[in-house]
């Protein structure tokens, strides 16, 4: 009962935030609610203690492969966005014949080359990927209507809650995967395969899974982004907003579901009101780094931690 | 009748230096098996390459006659084989009860789609009961919400063999159990073996502890050097003149 008056609260709450804030805010509030699918799907191929440097290059798989179907085939944007996911976990699953040769270092830098090999196919096929400049007018979702709210996306106000329904859904699916006993094979590949494997799972199959299903949501998370901003190119997705992803996830922690989550919101925050504020968003880079740095120094288990402290002080009281 | 598990010429070679050479001897269904030998014999070689984890230079691991030699260890443990390791590898940062469901992955294997849409609640049930059926008995179900990692050393070692009893294996390779155990702990471990045994799981064990060997197998293997050197009951290998040479040094090694 409690946990449903928080669920409806919160619900209420997403759907008046974005009439408080103003219209530019808007926007980032739907850049963010992609981000955080990244970051949620990221996590979960943490999970098997693998880290790739490719997510984000999956992720415009799915944006490319959403953005062709519908602007080449005219296939009906929904679809389109379920098609790019479709399309990242086939990449992923054809990735993984390779990659999930090597493990822990090799696998990180094996899975950069491979998303390098992506990145520079969609520059140097201009016939279907555009090339260098990428594809320009990509349909927008149709509008439509659920009787009480006119869905219009032109309006960021609109696309924001399309998006967050979607990704609700994605990250109650990753949540339930989770919590569930694949999720605690995951964890048994990671903290010790020897021992997982002599029970019997296989784990190759494991990791390519935990590989497959995070590719597939980031997928969608790029196709939602597509969609938006109407235009995608190579650049779009290119190593330095991997680095992003990384710090979020890391400043965040990955031991908890919501750990990169809350990285993910805090470091928006902070740096499209306090360093917008400030005029610093130029020196993003230099400020996401230096936060990165601290973070690994001072708070090695990232903000999550800082909640689990307080919530357990609660407890004890 | 075929013995379950049967280890024919088996040879294992890390560049020049043969670990195992030419090893033979077979594992009867039911029975408590010992492999013993000196410190560098080969037995943890040999318990490698039985489950999986090393493949064999040369020779060949039957199970219940079928080839088993040089499959994965996940395909081994499939065929009901389940090996402990040596010091107590556990999943130290997960809860008791969360490692023995792990033992359980083989008898309910985790369905992704019926777990998103909660339809595999039954056998997580299962599982779960499964896990705590094998916790308590190796006495381990008042810990079972503690972190693996902070149990006691008995208590680790206790889980590894539960970890591998949750898959109710028919082979059970216990790689020096009794290590680090006071005489205590030894003496009830023994005890739950001869029951694991009594149960119907075959147990092959390497082990240094001789009186625990002495007391707890039925037919023991003895190692040297890489080699097969003498089988049989318990009093026959301890009186035997090749096993004493090897573990006391005969003459030739004394100087």
């Amino acid at each position: 009962m409690r946990n449903f008056v928080i669920w409806v609260a919160l619900a209420i709450a997403l759907i008046v935030l974005p009439n408080l804030v103003s219209f530019s805010q808007q926007e980032v509030l739907v850049f963010l609610t992609i981000n955080i699918l990244v970051v949620a799907s990221y996590r979960l191929l943490t999970l098997t203690g693998e880290w790739s440097l490719g997510h984000v290059v999956i992720m415009g798989v799915g944006a490319y492969a959403s953005a062709l179907v519908t602007k080449e085939l005219g296939l009906w944007v929904p679809l389109g966005i379920i098609v790019g996911g479709l399309a990242s976990a086939l990449i992923a699953l054809a990735l993984s014949v390779p990659l999930f040769r090597m493990k822990g270092f090799y696998f990180l830098i094996g899975s950069f080359a491979a998303g390098e090999i992506i990145r520079l196919l969609w520059k140097r096929f201009r016939d279907p990927f555009g090339g260098a400049k990428g594809i320009k007018g990509i349909d927008p979702m149709p509008d439509f209507s659920i009787g009480i709210y006119q869905f219009d996306f032109f309006e960021p106000v609109s696309y924001f809650y399309f998006s967050a329904v979607v990704v609700a859904l994605c990250l109650w699916i990753l949540w339930r995967i989770e919590k569930s006993p694949v999720g605690l094979t995951f964890h048994a590949v990671h903290w010790q395969d020897k021992l997982a494997q002599a029970s019997g799972v296989n784990l190759r199959r494991y990791r390519t899974m935990a590989f497959v299903i995070a590719s597939g949501f980031a997928g969608i998370a790029g196709a939602l982004l597509a969609h938006y901003i109407g235009t995608i190119n190579p650049n779009s997705f290119d190593v330095e907003v991997m680095v992003f992803v990384l710090t979020w996830a890391i400043v965040g922690g990955t031991g908890t579901f919501y750990g990169p989550i809350l990285g993910c919101v805090v470091l928006t925050i902070l740096n499209e009101i306090v360093l917008r504020e400030l005029g610093l968003e130029q020196t993003r880079p230099l400020i996401y780094g230096l936060i990165l740095i601290l973070s690994i120094l001072f708070m090695p288990n990232g903000l999550e931690s800082i909640v689990q402290k307080v919530t357990r002080r609660k407890d004890a009281k | 009748m075929t013995p379950l598990l049967e280890v024919q010429n088996l040879t294992m070679r890390f560049g020049g230096l043969t670990a195992v050479d030419r090893l033979n001897f077979k594992v009867e269904k039911g029975n408590i098996h010992g492999l013993i030998g000196p410190n560098g014999a080969g037995k943890t070689t040999t318990f490698n390459m039985v489950s999986g984890f090393y493949k064999p230079s040369q020779g060949r691991v039957l199970l219940n006659g079928q080839d088993i030699s040089g499959l994965p260890m996940h395909e081994v443990a499939n065929r009901g084989v389940v090996r402990t390791f040596q010091h107590s590898t556990l999943f130290g940062e997960l809860s008791v009860l969360d490692n023995a469901l792990i033992g359980t992955h083989m008898t309910f294997r985790p369905n992704l789609l019926k777990a998103i849409l909660g339809l595999d609640s039954s056998a997580r049930r299962d599982a779960l009961d499964r896990a705590r059926t094998s916790l308590e008995f190796f006495g381990l179900a008042d810990v079972e919400h503690e972190m693996a990692g902070d149990l006691s050393h008995g208590h680790q070692r206790a889980l590894g063999m539960a970890v591998a009893y949750a898959s109710r294996p028919d082979l059970i390779l216990l790689d020096e159990p009794f290590t680090g155990m006071n005489p205590e702990e030894t003496r009830r471990m023994m005890g739950l073996m001869r029951r694991l045994c009594a149960e119907g799981t075959t147990i092959l064990l390497v082990e240094h502890d001789m009186q625990a060997i002495m007391g707890l197998c039925d037919n023991i293997t003895c190692m040297s050097f890489g080699k097969f050197l003498a089988e049989g009951s318990p009093a026959e290998i301890r009186n035997h003149p090749d096993v004493i040479e090897a573990y006391l040094g005969g003459a030739r090694h004394v100087a």
